[in-house]
């Protein structure tokens, strides 16, 4: 079986801030990591490979500038069999639409694969919404919010979906994608025996100029929809009241105040 | 084709000149010079920040013909028993306002095995059409037939915005039909408006930071937004002036790969969303003992304890209680943040609460900037005190 989990490099932190004189961003140099939640997703793979029986593996596949490269070695360290990076200058700008194509023509590239999966949302985007696209450019049925894997057959698998008010168990036949939640599968560490291991493993960069469809209006801002007209600091409440004095004092007004507005009931 | 432009000869500070960029995308090129890499994210900061040296060409193809695309589309979502999720109710609220600016009528989609309930109640919040895909395949949500019936709606109706209850299943059928339509998502907006050539004004948090951004879609059709629950208000009822039109599709549309082998309802609980009053435990509560000192201010104004990521990824609360970005959104008639910062990921999950008080011994948090009543103290004294205070207030009331 051929497995395919989509993995990001996102920042460290998520503190950034906007410097209201000049309007512009301003981010500390904090390293970055693999999106955490990818590491279920990795970790996910890992189970219905090993589930799957020997001749399984597991590639992983990220898209951004050259330095994600430490993201797919640390696949390696977790057990990905093979890694592939999809990097030009015209991915770059890409919304959701262009990155879900993008990572498609990736998986077409190297695959065909009987099973994707994908983690809940990334950190530094929080839209959750590649992956339904994803699947949509591959012609696959898709599964979200997949809390666990039950069995896993020759051609199909059963899992169960966490919604609000219940929990829906399923049958899919491959090829078909997932989204995991967080949580699914406690993720295995990366190994030191496997960092020594795949150290020298070659991984397959890709640019646009190796993607089955060549034409650049159909990546990064080219091929985005959406545009980002102005970015800004969050807007702030006008009417507030701060409590004085000492701490019980304020709690006392605190409570006042709860009263003269009918919350205590 | 769009791009940044960059002019090297209004440039002095190559280093300075590379500092605009906040995700390191302005890269030096082996002979000299600058150059945009792949890490680019089109925020344009180097063209704000950059003094004209980095201009912004858009010279992209023309888009759609807008006049084509008529009318405020909600979708539904419809449990199996036909019952509508609020969500949509609010999105009704919110798209006749958005039609109303532009003359376009509010149309409602709903999908579903029984849907004759919920097409009246859509109608009793305002929408002027509301398009009923019925079928027993459509009993429980499976992406194929979900994404068949709303592609036949939208080919049929051509509505200009779709607006989608951010929902487990409406953040899995909201992308997979925007991907068919090769159009824009917009998830997780906090803020709509609609401005006179029909492009849908989206605004939510971005970069995963303090930030918010402004997003079009100015050339497709349609345009897709996903708004969480309770974001927005439930409109008041109004009469019922729209009609109701069927649609039928074929069966291969309705077909599915997936088989759903069991439904199992969760224990009735009901979730964080529901509950008129919270205590937000933060970082600033030292031990996961000290939860015990919010329970009993909860229960003292009959509301629930809910949490920050932070507390939650520390193992202290179970996440189902986490507000946030990546938790639940809620909208409580009174929440008390106790030891909160008030990052954006948590504001953009509680902005919509009518009372906001906030507890916390750093003046400078940003939870002071939203909330409505600021205590800058110690929650330790403050919580215990404030508890001691209602009993005594209760006690006076008997």
């Amino acid at each position: 079986m051929r497995i395919l989990v989509c993995i990001k490099q996102v920042p460290g932190t998520t503190q950034v801030e906007i410097d209201e004189k000049t309007g512009t961003l301003r981010r500390d140099g904090v390293a970055a990591k693999m999106n955490p939640f990818d590491l279920y997703a990795l970790e996910t793979a890992m189970r219905v490979k090993a589930a799957a029986g020997p001749d399984s593996e597991v590639t992983v596949l990220t898209m951004g500038p050259p330095q994600c490269e430490q993201v797919v070695r640390e696949a390696f360290m977790m057990g990905a069999d093979k890694g592939a990076i999809l990097s030009d200058r015209a991915f770059g700008g890409a919304d959701v639409l262009a990155t879900s194509y993008t990572l498609s023509q990736g998986a077409r590239k190297t695959g065909p694969y009987d099973l994707v999966v994908c983690g809940k949302q990334t950190t530094d985007g929080d839209t959750a919404q590649v992956g339904a696209e994803l699947a949509e450019w591959l012609g696959i049925p898709h599964v979200t919010n997949v809390k666990s894997v039950d069995d896993v057959a020759a051609d199909h698998i059963d899992l169960t979906v966490d919604l609000p008010d219940c929990e829906v168990a399923q049958r899919i036949p491959f090829p078909f994608l997932m989204t995991v939640e967080k949580g699914i599968f406690e993720p295995r560490l990366p190994s030191y025996k496997l960092r020594c291991a795949t150290e020298g493993r070659e991984i397959l960069w890709l640019a646009l100029a190796d993607m089955p469809d060549k034409d650049p209006r159909h990546y990064g801002l080219n091929g985005s929809p959406t545009q980002v007209k102005r970015i800004f600091p969050p807007e702030l409440r006008v009417e507030r009241i701060a409590l004085g004095g000492d701490d019980k004092k304020k709690a006392a007004a605190l409570a006042d105040l709860l009263e003269e507005r009918k919350f205590l009931r | 084709m769009s791009h940044i432009r960059i002019h090297m000869d209004k440039i002095a500070d190559t280093a300075a000149a590379k500092a605009l960029c906040p995700f390191g995308a302005i890269e030096e090129e082996p002979g000299g010079g600058l150059a945009i890499g792949a890490g680019c994210r089109m925020c344009r900061a180097c063209v704000r920040g950059g003094g004209g040296a980095f201009e912004f060409v858009d010279d992209s193809a023309p888009g759609v013909d807008k006049s084509a695309w008529r009318g405020i589309a909600v979708v539904a979502e419809l449990s199996p028993e036909g019952k509508v999720h609020p969500v949509a109710l609010e999105l009704l609220g919110k798209a006749r306002e958005l039609a109303a600016a532009i003359g376009h009528p509010v149309l409602a989609v709903a999908m579903g095995a029984h849907t004759a309930e919920a097409a009246r109640t859509l109608l009793g919040y305002g929408a002027d059409e509301v398009h009923v895909y019925e079928d027993p395949a459509l009993e429980f949500f499976r992406i194929e037939p979900y994404a068949n019936a709303l592609e036949d709606f939208i080919r049929s109706v051509r509505p200009s915005s779709v607006l989608v209850g951010g929902t487990a299943n409406g953040r899995s059928l909201a992308p997979r039909v925007a991907a068919r339509f090769r159009t824009g998502l917009t998830a997780d907006c906090t803020v709509l408006g609609m401005s006179p050539s029909t492009d849908l004004d989206q605004i939510r948090p971005a970069y995963g930071g303090n930030i918010m951004a402004h997003i079009n879609t100015p050339r497709h059709r349609p345009q897709f937004a996903t708004v969480r629950y309770k974001v927005f208000s439930i409109p008041f009822k109004s009469a019922t002036r729209g009609k109701i039109v069927r649609h039928e599709l074929p069966p291969e549309k309705l077909a599915s790969r997936i088989e759903i082998l069991e439904c199992r309802p969760k224990a009735a609980e009901k979730g964080i969303e529901e509950a008129e009053v919270l205590v937000v435990c933060g970082r600033g509560v030292r031990n996961p003992g000290d939860i015990a000192l919010l329970e009993s201010l909860a229960a003292q104004l009959g509301g629930r304890v809910a949490a920050t990521r932070a507390v939650v990824e520390a193992g202290w609360i179970d996440s189902k209680f986490q507000i946030g970005l990546s938790g639940r959104t809620v909208k409580p008639k009174l929440m008390i943040t106790c030891g909160v910062s008030g990052a954006i990921q948590f504001v953009a999950g509680m902005g919509g609460s009518e009372t906001i008080v906030a507890i916390n011994t750093d003046p400078k948090a940003p939870i002071f900037k939203v909330a409505h009543v600021g205590l800058v103290g110690d929650l330790y004294t403050i919580v215990p005190e404030l508890v001691a205070k209602i009993k005594a207030k209760k006690e006076a009331a008997k």
